[in-house]
This record gives structure tokens, C-alpha cells and sequence, in this order.
């Protein structure tokens, strides 16, 4: 009992947690039914249908949790570095044994479902980090293992560009809100950002404009600091890291992107207006969204979703249906069962006393609020369009066994 | 609390805040995406009634109707797709249906038109199942007009794709949409087209139906349009235009008691059959292209011609209405009208004759006489301006030089000149010689084979015309057709009439009709051969039977036939044979008319 109180966490599985599961799951079956129910093969028991195989993923997703919450705590910590390592392989399998889908060979097919191995390598990246950096024993040691915690961050992350699975692997990114808290400067946020600006700065001006823009900065600080020798090669360092990342972000955008990726960003950018092509994809999703006012058009009754309007409306673009049927008051709860189960978990994990289970927590909830973001940023225009899945919501397996196993092995180990 | 943490937490809600003030933004400011989305899934089909159909006095079907497909487009909604596969089922090249979709984009990128029309049922099966493959297209179901009988396709008219001037002018039409262009189909455009439905359909990605919308609570029936019935006797139509067969010219009957016309005929015609659906536009120009036969023309409303002799029963009408003359005045002939520097020749007919004997001898000279008295009545008519005036109003009041602007559409008026016209032509100083042909019915009066008809109809009535008009009924055959039931009264008192009418049975009996008089039926009638500057005379013949309470007035004239006796009169009392009797029995009068060719 000492024990349980000094390392702090619940003497019960908390109850908020699992009531933002199974309200969230809910209301993502809720709209899968809607969005894929065909009144001309309205066969509730067919595994044809996106909702009934959905309702059997949802009954093997509380399988689970349940098991998750019968095992021992202890396991997850002494499991981390195995589980990364047995992810990574899976992930490396896929290239010998994996199906394409939709443009990514990230797929393994078992009879008829198909296992996406890049959902549950978030969990074991989530749990290694967590364990790599609980392993430090001061603040210091800790902040000094950034440099492999990358490396850890980005073994999968490189595997999963290689599957042209680019979406996926900016989720790994989510971890910089792990790093901040672990006590990196806040410069880490800022250069995440600036990253991120200079990214899409060189995507819509061009890469020369980028280069000169930055060479300019750089000779007038060289120009100001000239005879502080220490700094002038401080400066030099930082700046040819900065041109290698724009070659970079070029090369990326050219290379690594596939073309309908680079429509996407070029029309969220406005280089193109093609509102029956590239655009189409969130021209739609918008009209889905925009035309649900504020309280929606009914359950069953939305248009744009039902008649297949909204491309991928029941996993990538499942928003829409939401925003559609349920209006403004429908994106309002989605969007604070969202954040209030993301806050929940952090609140959660800054009351632990083991570091494992907080760093795990912070590692899920960049992941979970990484995945909002994202999905319904593309949504609603406000970022390019990246196929990943808004989480317990979108249809899919792998994506909410993932995210069930996620979360229930941080609610289990918060019971101690 | 730890700084992070609190940074961590604000950053998340500053973001979540930012989704929701877009989320707000996009599904409570804005308001264009609701329209959007319906304009996306909603589809409005326009129901396209089909006409009324068309019946004959005897409720035969004269015009009916015939399923087809066209194939519309929507050019805001169109994708990419196969042309080459479009191209293939319609049978069309390439440039010619991006021509096609051009116009459709010129006309409206958000409202329907039409690609191709009249798809035949094979080729609308096939498209059918392929329709997924082109967004933005859709089949619509419409009715072709079909003629049983080759019969009476200048009064019938023909329908044809609206034209950009109606567009403009009228909310109704979208392009593609048929409208009557002439003939009844004109006419009664209004009562034939019925009332458009439309069916608010959802349409799926993929550009299916999928149900309709807010449960068809916006859906309307389309209601066919009324049907007509004619006043047309199609049995005699189709003996007329028999009868006319390689002979130009007109047959024009009418019931004088109601003004109803019998049959029109005019000749060379062509098969209604030929202006339907997609051949009309080829065929309709072989037609117009035709000038030796000029198909197209409706010589019996469009065709002016010199009245020729049977405008003396006119004049003779007048100048007793204006006591110039009575029933017993009598003008010598001496075989011709003199005026000095030239003479009106007459035929040989006996002495000096009275106006019954001058109708049944078709005198030249007393009509001129009697025309010169009308115009010189100076007792009554201060100037020749005045007692011209006087005789233009009678005649006007007889239905020549006006238009009837009755249901037959194009009518011409026919030329009766104004006394401002002789005026400038004589420097206004003129006199009733200056004019006297027109007393005979030549000169500068010309008159329309429909005008002449009517005339005898008046004669018929004794004093007194109907409008003459096709349709009887409109809806249902009790409907009677109101436009048509106003007695015109000319002006004229009724006991004139009995010397006219008098002469006429004389015409019949002993004059240049005896040849024709029909075994046991009192006839009235009057030959007349209307000069021809280009050629051959054309034959003209008036007839009216019974005499006593006359059922049926008969104008014919044949271009270039000769005399009013050779060809026009024998058709004129075939056809009434055959509408009274309801056969011809003077078989061998038939043949003889059949085998004539004028062309």
C-alpha cells in the first residue's frame, strides 16, 4: 500500500478516462453507421458493412482494454524496449509480406483485415521513450539523452517514409511535446514552428527565395557579431543546419512527396484552383462541414456524406459526417471530448511519481491531440491534406485497437 | 504547477479555440456551403408533359405522340470522362460534341441542355447502364409528334427547338425544349404544352439517383397538354389533297354557319412525318431548298392572287348595297367595256343583261359599268377619294385586304389599295376608269384563297361571316372554342343577297358551272380565271351547296389551270359531292381530275 501511494496514481482505473473512451467510440460508430449505411443492402450482420465490421472491431477493442487492466502494470515498462523492437521488425516485415493500400505498402493482411503495424509503433516509440528517458537519473542526464531519444523517434519514422506512408510519420513529431516537458527549452517548440514555417515558406515561394532570405539574415548577424569569434561560428553552424534544411524540405517536397500529396499542399496553398480536381477532396469536406449550420441536418440526413461526396467519409474525412449531421453543437463536442481527454491525460500523468508512466502519458497525448489536429485541420482547410485518422472515431482496426491499447495501458498504470 | 505543463495546456486549448472559431466560421457565418451541398446532391429533373394530341371534327386522331430519349447535359457538374466512349454511343466525331457541350456551356453552366436528342431505344439502353461513367448527363424521356396520315401538314405546323429570342423572352423554355412553330402547333402552343412537371431527385457522387428529395414533397406532376379539336374533316382533307396532286394551288372549305373550315389544302405539300425529331432540321432544309415545288409555302393563307371573276359578285353586292344599281338595271354590252382609248372585251353572251344574267355571263362590261357607277356616285360621294373610301370599307367588311388574326398563323392580308395610294400614283387626279379592272377582279387587287372562301361563306349566310378557324374545342370536344363564336355581321342588307345568290344557281344551271353540277343537290357557284402576267391563267371556282341552307362553301384554284371550268370547278364540286354525300359517285369526273398535271 506505501508502495502504491509513493508512486503515485488512483487506487482506481479512472472512471473520466474511460467515459471520453467509450463517449468518443460511441459517437464514432454512431457516425460510421451513418456515413456507410446503404438502405439497398441493409444487411446489419454482413461483414461487408464498414459498421458492422466496425462493431466487431469496437467488441475486440474492449477485449482488450479488459485484458490490458487484468495484467500486471509492471509489465509495460519491462515490455517497452521489447515491444519497440518487435514493432520495428513488423514494420521492416511489411516490406517483404505487405500489401499496398491506397498508395502505402504499410499493410499486412490476415485473412480479410488488414493490420497497419505503423499504429501500434506509435505505442512501442511511445513506451521506449518513455523508458529511455525515465532511465536518467538527474534532470540533466535526461535532457543530455535528447540526441538518442531522436534517434529513437526517427528509426521508425524513416522505415515508414520508405512505405510512402508520410502522414504516418509525421505523427512521430508529436514527441517534441514529450521533449518540452522533459525540460529542452522552449526553443524546441520554436524551432519545431519555424521549422514548419520555413518548410511551407520554401513549398510557396521556392527554395531560392528561402536561401536568400536566410543568407541574408545570417551575413548581418555576421556582420554585427564579426569579432565575437565564438558566435560567428555559433552562427555558421546554425545557419548551414538551416540551408541543409531547406534542401531538404525541397528535396522532400520533390521527392519524398508523392504527387497527390504535393497537389494537396500546393492547393492548400493556393498555387492551384482546381475546385473539381486536387481540390475537390476538401472542397467537399468543407461543403459537408459548412452545411451542417448549427445544429446539422438530422442523424442519417447528411447529403454530402451519405452520397459519397466526402471521399474516405467514414475514415480520414469522418469529420465531415459529424460537422454535417450534427452541426456546429456536434463539431463543438467532438472537439472538447477531444481536448478534455488530452488535458485529462495529462493532468494524469503530472501526477505520477513514476517517470515512466508520465513521460508515457505526455508521449500518448502528443500522439492523440497530434492526430485531432491534423485531421481536422484538413477537415476544415486549415492544413494540407494527410491521411491519417481521427482517433476511436475513424473506421478502422488497427488505428482503434492502437489507440485502445494506448490508452488503456496508461489507465492501467495509472492504477497502481 | 510546472511551467511546461502550463505552457503545454495552453498551446492545446489556444489551438482547440482556433478550430472552433473556424468550425464556427465555416458552419454559422458562412452561408454559401448549405447551397453548395444541395447543389451538389439535389438534382432538379424537369418532367416534360406531352402535347395534346389532335383530333379531326369526326374524333379521328390527326397528331399523337411518340416516346423518345435525349441525352441533357449539366455543364457545372461534368468531369472528367470518356469522350471517345460518348462519342461512340452517340455516334457522333468528336469536334461535333465539343461543339455541342460549347453551346450548352454558352447557354447556361448551371441549367440543363440538351447534347443529343431522339436516341433510339437500343442505344438508350447501352447509355443507360453506362451513365455512371459520365457525370454531369442525364437521359430525359420526351414525346415526338406522329401523324397517322400524311395529310394537312401546313395547318398542323410542326414543333421544333426553342430559338435564343424565346429564350430570352420567355421563363418557360430551356434550350432543348420543343415549341410550335407554325400551323397549330403555334397557334395553340399554350393549351398543347401543357404544364411541366419536375422531379427533385438525390443524385449520389457517382451522379445515380438515389431517392428523392425531402420525400418528393417538391416534386410536381407534369400535366399533358389539353387536347384540340379540329374543324378539319380529315377524310375530305385527305380527298382534297388527292384531288391536288401535281396540280399547285389551294382547296379552301368552310362550314359557312360557324366559320368552322373544312379542309385546306395546299399544294405541292409534304408529309407532316418529315419535320419530326432528329430529321427535322435535314429534311426541313430539302423543303425550304425545293423552289420548284416550294413545299413549305401555305398557298392558302399566303398566296395573293387576282380575285379574278368572282370578285364581280363583290361589286355587284356593293353597288346594289349603294343603290347604284338595282336588280333590274340593265348595261348593254356590246362586247366590251369602252373607254374611249381602250375597251374591256367581253364573251359572247346574249344582249343587254340584268345582274343575275351578268353573273351567270360573267359580263365584263356591266361590272365595269357598275364599278364605274359605284366609284362616280356623285349624289352621294362628294370626290372619288370619298366613294372609293366607301367601296374599300364594303369590301373590307367582306374579309378581303384584312387578316382574320384567327388560329391560323402567317395569314396574309391581300392587297386592296388605299385611296392614298391611287392618289400618289395618279398625282390625285383620277377617275373610275383609272381603276376599272378592279371591277373584274384584276388590277391591283389581290386576295388570299382563305378571303375568297369566307367571301362565299357570307354569300352563303347572307350577309354575315364566323371567323374561319381549325380548332373547334379545346380540352375536351364540349369545350367549344370560344375565340370563334362572334357573328360578324358586313353590313350589308340581307334581301341584296337574293339576286346574287340567284345568279349563281344561274351559273350552275346554264352558265360555265353546268358542267359540274352535282345530280340532285342545288348548287351555287361562279368560274373565274384569275390573270397571270407569268403565264398560263390560274382556274378559279366558287361553289355553295345546298342552295337553300348551304352546309358547305368550296374556293378552289389551280395555278396555271386556265379556265375557272376546266380544273378548279370540278374539284370544288367533287369535294362537296364527297362532304355531302359522304362519296363521289361522277367516278369518271374523278379520274379525269386525277390524271391532270399541272406541274
Amino acid at each position: 500500500m506505501i508502495k502504491k501511494v509513493s508512486l503515485g496514481g488512483s487506487n482506481e482505473f479512472d472512471i473520466q478516462l474511460i467515459l471520453y473512451y467509450i463517449a468518443i467510440v460511441f459517437i464514432g460508430w454512431l457516425t460510421i453507421f451513418s456515413t456507410s449505411y446503404n438502405p439497398a443492402a441493409a444487411d446489419f450482420f454482413s461483414m461487408n458493412n464498414a459498421y458492422t465490421r466496425q462493431m466487431v472491431f469496437i467488441g475486440t477493442s474492449i477485449l482488450i482494454a479488459i485484458f490490458i487492466l487484468l495484467l500486471k502494470g509492471q509489465y509495460y515498462s519491462f515490455l517497452s524496449y521489447p515491444s519497440y523492437l518487435c514493432c520495428l521488425l513488423l514494420m521492416i516485415a511489411v516490406f517483404f509480406i505487405g500489401t499496398e493500400i491506397s498508395g502505402a505498402q504499410a499493410w499486412i493482411k490476415i485473412g480479410s483485415f488488414s493490420i497497419q503495424p505503423t499504429e501500434f509503433c506509435k505505442i512501442g516509440t511511445a513506451l521506449a521513450l518513455a523508458k529511455f528517458f525515465s532511465e536518467g537519473k538527474t534532470i540533466q542526464e535526461k535532457k543530455n539523452r535528447w540526441i538518442t531519444a531522436f534517434g529513437i523517434i526517427l528509426t521508425p519514422v524513416f522505415i515508414i517514409i520508405l512505405q510512402r506512408d508520410t502522414g504516418s510519420a509525421l505523427v512521430f513529431f508529436s514527441f517534441i511535446l514529450l521533449f518540452y516537458r522533459i525540460g529542452l527549452t522552449g526553443w524546441i517548440l520554436v524551432v519545431g514552428g519555424i521549422a514548419a514555417g520555413l518548410f511551407l515558406f520554401t513549398l510557396f515561394f521556392n527554395e531560392i527565395y528561402a536561401l536568400a532570405l536566410v543568407t541574408a539574415i545570417f551575413v548581418l548577424f555576421w556582420i554585427l557579431h564579426r569579432n565575437n569569434r565564438k558566435k560567428v561560428i555559433r552562427n555558421a553552424i546554425v545557419y548551414a543546419v538551416t540551408v541543409v534544411f531547406i534542401a531538404v524540405s525541397y528535396m522532400g517536397y520533390s521527392n519524398m512527396l508523392q504527387q497527390h500529396q504535393k497537389m494537396r499542399i500546393d492547393t492548400l496553398l493556393g498555387k492551384v484552383d482546381d475546385p473539381q480536381g486536387a481540390d475537390y477532396n476538401l472542397n467537399q469536406s468543407k461543403i459537408a462541414i459548412g452545411s451542417g449550420g448549427l445544429f446539422g441536418k438530422g442523424y442519417m440526413q447528411g447529403t454530402q456524406t451519405k452520397l459519397n461526396f466526402v471521399p474516405e467519409q467514414h475514415t480520414d474525412f469522418i469529420f465531415c459526417g459529424i460537422g454535417e449531421e450534427w452541426g456546429f453543437l456536434g463539431s463543438l463536442t467532438i472537439c472538447l471530448l477531444f481536448i478534455g481527454l488530452v488535458l485529462r491525460i495529462l493532468r494524469l500523468s503530472e501526477r505520477q511519481r513514476d517517470p515512466f508512466v508520465k513521460y508515457y502519458g505526455y508521449g500518448i497525448a502528443g500522439i492523440i491531440f497530434f492526430h485531432f489536429f491534423i485531421n481536422i485541420g484538413m477537415t476544415i482547410g486549415l492544413l494540407p491534406i494527410i491521411g491519417i485518422p481521427l482517433p476511436f472515431i475513424s473506421y478502422g482496426g488497427s488505428s482503434l485497437w492502437a489507440f485502445t491499447i494506448m490508452l488503456f495501458v496508461f489507465i492501467k498504470m495509472d492504477y497502481r | 504547477m510546472n511551467k511546461h505543463y502550463r505552457v503545454i495546456i495552453f498551446l492545446l486549448i489556444g489551438i482547440t479555440l482556433v478550430f472552433l472559431l473556424r468550425l464556427f466560421q465555416l458552419q454559422v457565418i458562412v452561408k454559401k456551403y448549405k447551397d453548395k451541398a444541395i447543389e451538389n446532391a439535389v438534382r432538379r429533373i424537369t418532367e416534360h408533359p406531352a402535347r395534346g394530341l389532335i383530333y379531326d371534327r369526326n374524333d379521328s386522331l390527326m397528331v399523337y405522340n411518340d416516346a423518345a430519349y435525349d441525352l441533357m447535359i449539366v455543364p457545372n457538374e461534368t468531369r472528367g470522362f470518356d469522350t471517345t466512349e460518348l462519342c461512340y454511343i452517340l455516334n457522333i466525331s468528336k469536334e461535333d460534341l465539343k461543339k455541342r457541350i460549347e453551346k450548352a456551356q454558352n447557354y447556361s453552366r448551371m441549367k440543363p441542355s440538351m447534347v443529343a436528342q431522339q436516341i433510339s431505344k437500343s442505344n438508350y439502353g447501352y447509355l443507360q447502364e453506362k451513365m455512371f461513367q459520365f457525370p454531369g448527363f442525364f437521359v430525359q424521356n420526351r414525346t415526338l409528334r406522329h401523324y397517322p396520315k400524311p395529310i394537312s401538314a401546313h395547318i398542323l405546323g410542326y414543333v421544333g427547338e426553342v430559338d435564343q429570342k424565346v429564350l430570352e423572352a420567355d421563363d418557360y423554355y430551356q434550350l432543348g425544349d420543343y415549341i410550335g412553330i407554325s400551323g397549330i402547333e403555334k397557334a395553340y402552343e399554350q393549351e398543347l404544352r401543357g404544364t411541366k412537371g419536375k422531379r427533385v431527385v438525390l443524385v449520389d457522387v457517382h451522379n445515380r439517383e438515389m431517392g428523392s428529395y425531402k420525400d418528393g414533397e417538391e416534386d410536381q406532376i407534369a400535366i399533358q397538354g389539353l387536347s384540340l379539336w379540329s374543324t378539319l374533316d380529315m377524310r375530305l382533307q385527305e380527298y382534297g389533297e388527292k384531288l391536288m396532286e401535281n396540280k399547285r394551288g389551294s382547296i379552301v372549305a368552310i362550314e359557312p354557319t360557324t366559320g368552322e373550315i373544312l379542309c385546306i389544302v395546299s399544294t405541292p405539300s409534304y408529309d407532316p412525318n418529315l419535320l419530326v425529331g432528329s430529321a427535322r432540321s435535314k429534311n426541313y432544309a430539302a423543303l425550304l431548298l425545293d423552289s420548284v415545288r416550294v413545299p413549305l409555302f401555305n398557298r392558302a393563307l399566303q398566296a395573293s392572287y387576282p380575285p379574278g371573276s368572282t370578285f364581280k359578285l363583290a361589286n355587284g353586292l356593293i353597288a346594289l348595297q349603294e343603290e347604284v344599281i338595282t336588280t333590274k338595271t340593265v348595261y348593254s354590252c356590246g362586247g366590251g367595256y369602252n373607254m374611249g382609248s381602250h375597251t374591256v372585251k367581253c364573251h359572247p353572251h346574249l344582249g343587254s343583261p340584268d345582274l343575275i344574267y351578268a353573273i351567270q355571263t360573267s359580263c365584263n362590261a356591266y361590272f365595269c359599268r357598275t364599278f364605274f357607277n359605284t366609284l362616280n356616285n356623285r349624289k352621294k360621294y362628294k370626290t372619288i377619294q370619298e366613294a372609293y373610301q366607301a367601296w374599300k370599307d364594303h369590301i373590307n367588311a367582306l374579309g378581303f385586304g384584312i387578316k382574320f388574326d384567327s388560329d391560323l398563323p402567317y395569314e396574309l392580308k391581300g392587297i386592296i389599295p388605299s385611296v392614298a395610294y391611287f392618289d400618289k400614283l395618279h398625282r390625285k387626279s383620277w377617275n373610275p376608269n383609272s381603276v376599272i379592272s378592279m371591277g373584274i377582279g384584276q388590277g391591283e387587287a389581290a386576295v388570299t384563297p382563305l378571303q375568297m372562301a369566307n367571301f362565299i361563306a357570307i354569300i352563303a349566310n347572307r350577309g354575315f361571316y364566323y371567323k374561319p378557324h381549325v380548332i373547334k374545342a379545346i380540352g375536351s370536344k364540349d369545350v367549344i372554342n370560344d375565340r370563334f363564336t362572334e357573328k360578324i355581321d358586313c353590313g350589308f342588307d340581307k334581301r341584296h343577297f337574293d339576286a346574287i345568290i340567284e345568279g349563281m344557281e344561274q351559273v350552275m344551271l346554264a352558265g360555265t358551272g353546268r358542267s359540274v353540277q352535282i345530280p340532285g343537290i342545288k348548287m351555287l357557284g361562279k368560274t373565274g380565271t384569275a390573270q397571270n402576267p407569268h403565264g398560263k391563267d390560274h382556274s378559279v371556282f366558287v361553289c355553295a351547296a345546298p342552295k337553300e341552307e348551304p352546309k358547305i362553301v368550296v374556293f378552289c384554284l389551280v395555278e396555271n389551270g386556265g379556265f375557272g371550268a376546266t380544273v378548279a370547278a370540278p374539284i370544288a364540286s367533287l369535294i362537296t359531292e364527297f362532304y355531302l354525300n359522304g362519296e363521289v359517285k361522277r367516278l369518271d369526273l374523278e379520274k379525269r381530275i386525277l390524271e391532270m398535271k399541272f406541274l
